[in-house]
């Protein structure tokens, strides 16, 4: 087996061959910029941004003049949630009162962060608190809506957990109220089957090189019938893609997304069960060999690729290099100098200790049995030996209570 | 995080791990010094512990650590430097001389402080347990 083995799947996938393959002539061959309509470079080029257009919107249930392609996510979710917020608004700039958002907590960084903005720019924000299973649901989003709300943004899958929102139900809801919604689906496009019409999603984010594809490219679903949703753009220029994002298209990023789209939805259903298999497998065996862990999130509403386990009395940057020969992520950012365990977990209401030392593994198109097993060899014998080392285990076996210790923070 | 080959070492092969044994029986025994330092939601507890022989002198040190490696590796080298020490002599181990021994990069100087305090803290306990008078028990 090669080493080290790749377990962050969540974090970036390797490109499909097969996609580096649809994208290679686009570099030298078929360069032309598909804004040039009077020549034959220019009209090949755009055959294939048509091509991936349609290869994406196959993959969501949109139609391909819904697709608007950008950098990844995060540009797609700045687009959706400020061009939203600022058209929707119920004031013009400089004012107050300008309308309220609703997301959550525990949604990715591209998506609070703008969020946070806007509130610097008269709009009202309400993040809500996940339940203990990690899910946010179509009622808590009822209990928070206002007369003046304008737009939900709610994860479909989260990325650190791969808790499943009830985006479907969420989105009925916003439809019966008027209210524009959008969801970051980064982490579910490509995984589970997605139809963006029957779902009831207005505005949905994707990432290329979450799928296989590359990175550098995303899109943003933006919904045209039932409601038609409008978007102040952000990027202004040339006017490209409809107006909503400016820029000379990345013509072999796209071409490589939308085969890396029309890859997933082909391999989708096989793939799901021989992922949740392995997921299955690597959290049973894991709970089965140590006391004092802990599979976070809700049992079963959760992406078949990704698990995220604590481990009661080992500290995570330990942890992290007694498994070295493993790449995962870490729970906590134990390497800069203010040590600050997930936001992600902390809003499930999970302790510092236990945040402390979690482990987010997440398996992809190329893992093998064989990488498993290995990983839960590795995992276990890491933390047998770490608690060995461990003070707060020994407590703890003694029947110790560690939280009614006073303990000196530093 | 990239680390030295000393904190690597110590890592891969801790010196003295253990204990005197249980919390209650360490408690008790007169001759044992245990400083418990750090905090679960830190990141970092370290409990160092001393035996001490009738010529007040360190004769055997043992430790164990929940905490990040260059934890592990300082305190794992704080037992190395204790055992053969009077406690006036333990007194002497600067956190300076852990970050130069282990090579630890700024953000981890806090692990050769908590070290530090450790054996402060088991020199106390210990003289404290014998009625020995302690100056200024924490000295910083």
């Amino acid at each position: 087996m090669q080493l080290p083995v790749y377990m962050d799947h969540a974090a970036t996938t390797p490109c499909d061959p097969r996609v580096v393959e649809a994208m290679l002539p686009y570099f030298t061959q078929t360069f032309g910029n598909p804004g040039s309509r009077n020549h034959s470079f220019g009209w090949e080029a755009e055959a294939g941004v048509d091509a991936a257009r349609q290869q994406v919107a196959d993959l969501i249930g949109a139609d391909r003049k819904e697709i608007i392609f950008t950098s990844g996510a995060t540009e797609s979710n700045n687009l959706a949630i400020k061009g939203a917020a600022s058209m929707y608004a119920k004031g013009p700039a400089g004012t107050e009162k300008r309308g309220h958002i609703i997301t959550a907590m525990h949604e990715h960084k591209a998506v609070l962060d703008p969020c946070k903005r806007l509130q610097k720019e008269g709009f009202d924000v309400t993040y809500l608190a996940p339940g203990k299973d990690g899910l946010i649901t179509a009622k808590m989003i009822e209990e928070a809506m206002r007369e003046d709300t304008i737009l939900v943004t709610i994860m479909w899958a989260n990325n650190e957990l791969g808790t499943i929102n009830e985006i479907p139900e969420i989105g009925k809801l916003c439809h019966d109220r008027g209210v524009v919604f959008h969801t970051d689906a980064t982490q579910w496009v490509g995984k589970m089957p997605t139809d963006v019409t029957r779902d009831n999603v207005d505005l949905l984010s994707m990432s290329g090189h979450k799928i296989y594809g590359p990175k550098g490219v995303g899109a943003l679903y933006v919904r045209r019938r039932k409601p038609r949703i409008r978007l102040t753009a952000i990027q202004e220029g040339g006017g490209q893609e409809r107006g909503f994002r400016s820029g000379t298209l990345n013509v072999p990023g796209i071409v490589g997304l939308g085969k890396a789209c029309e890859l997933c939805a082909a391999e989708m259903d096989d793939e799901r069960e021989r992922l949740l298999a392995l997921r299955k497998k690597i959290e049973s065996a894991i709970t089965s060999q140590l006391d004092t862990v802990q599979v976070n999130g809700h049992a079963d509403k959760r992406l078949p690729n990704m698990t995220n386990i604590s481990f009661g009395f080992v500290e995570g940057e330990s942890m992290m290099m007694a498994i070295k020969e493993i790449a995962v992520s870490s729970g906590s950012a134990c390497t800069s100098a203010s040590l600050e365990p997930s936001y992600v977990l902390k809003a499930l209401g999970i302790g510092d200790d236990l945040a402390h030392s979690s482990l987010r593994i997440s398996m992809g198109r190329y893992t093998t049995e064989d990488q498993i097993d290995y990983a839960i060899e590795k995992i276990v014998a890491a933390v047998k030996k770490l608690r060995d080392l461990s003070p707060l285990y020994d407590m703890h076996n003694e029947g110790i209570d560690i939280t009614k210790i006073e303990w000196q923070a530093h | 995080m990239a680390y030295g080959d000393k904190v690597i070492d110590h890592y891969e092969n801790p010196r003295n791990v253990g204990s005197f044994g249980t919390q209650k029986e360490i408690k008790a025994d007169k001759n044992v010094g245990v400083g418990l330092v750090g905090a679960p939601e830190c990141g970092d507890v370290m409990q160092l512990q001393i035996k001490v022989n009738e010529q007040g002198t360190i004769e055997d040190a043992k430790f164990k650590c929940f905490g990040c490696g260059s934890a592990i590796a300082s305190s794992s080298l704080a037992t190395e430097w204790l055992k053969g020490k009077t406690l006036d002599e333990g007194l002497t181990i600067k956190n300076t001389q852990i970050v130069e021994e282990l090579s630890l990069p700024p953000v981890k100087i806090h692990c050769s402080v908590l070290a530090e305090d450790a054996i402060r803290a088991a020199i106390s306990d210990y003289k404290s347990k014998n009625g020995i008078e302690s100056e200024a028990a924490h000295a910083h």
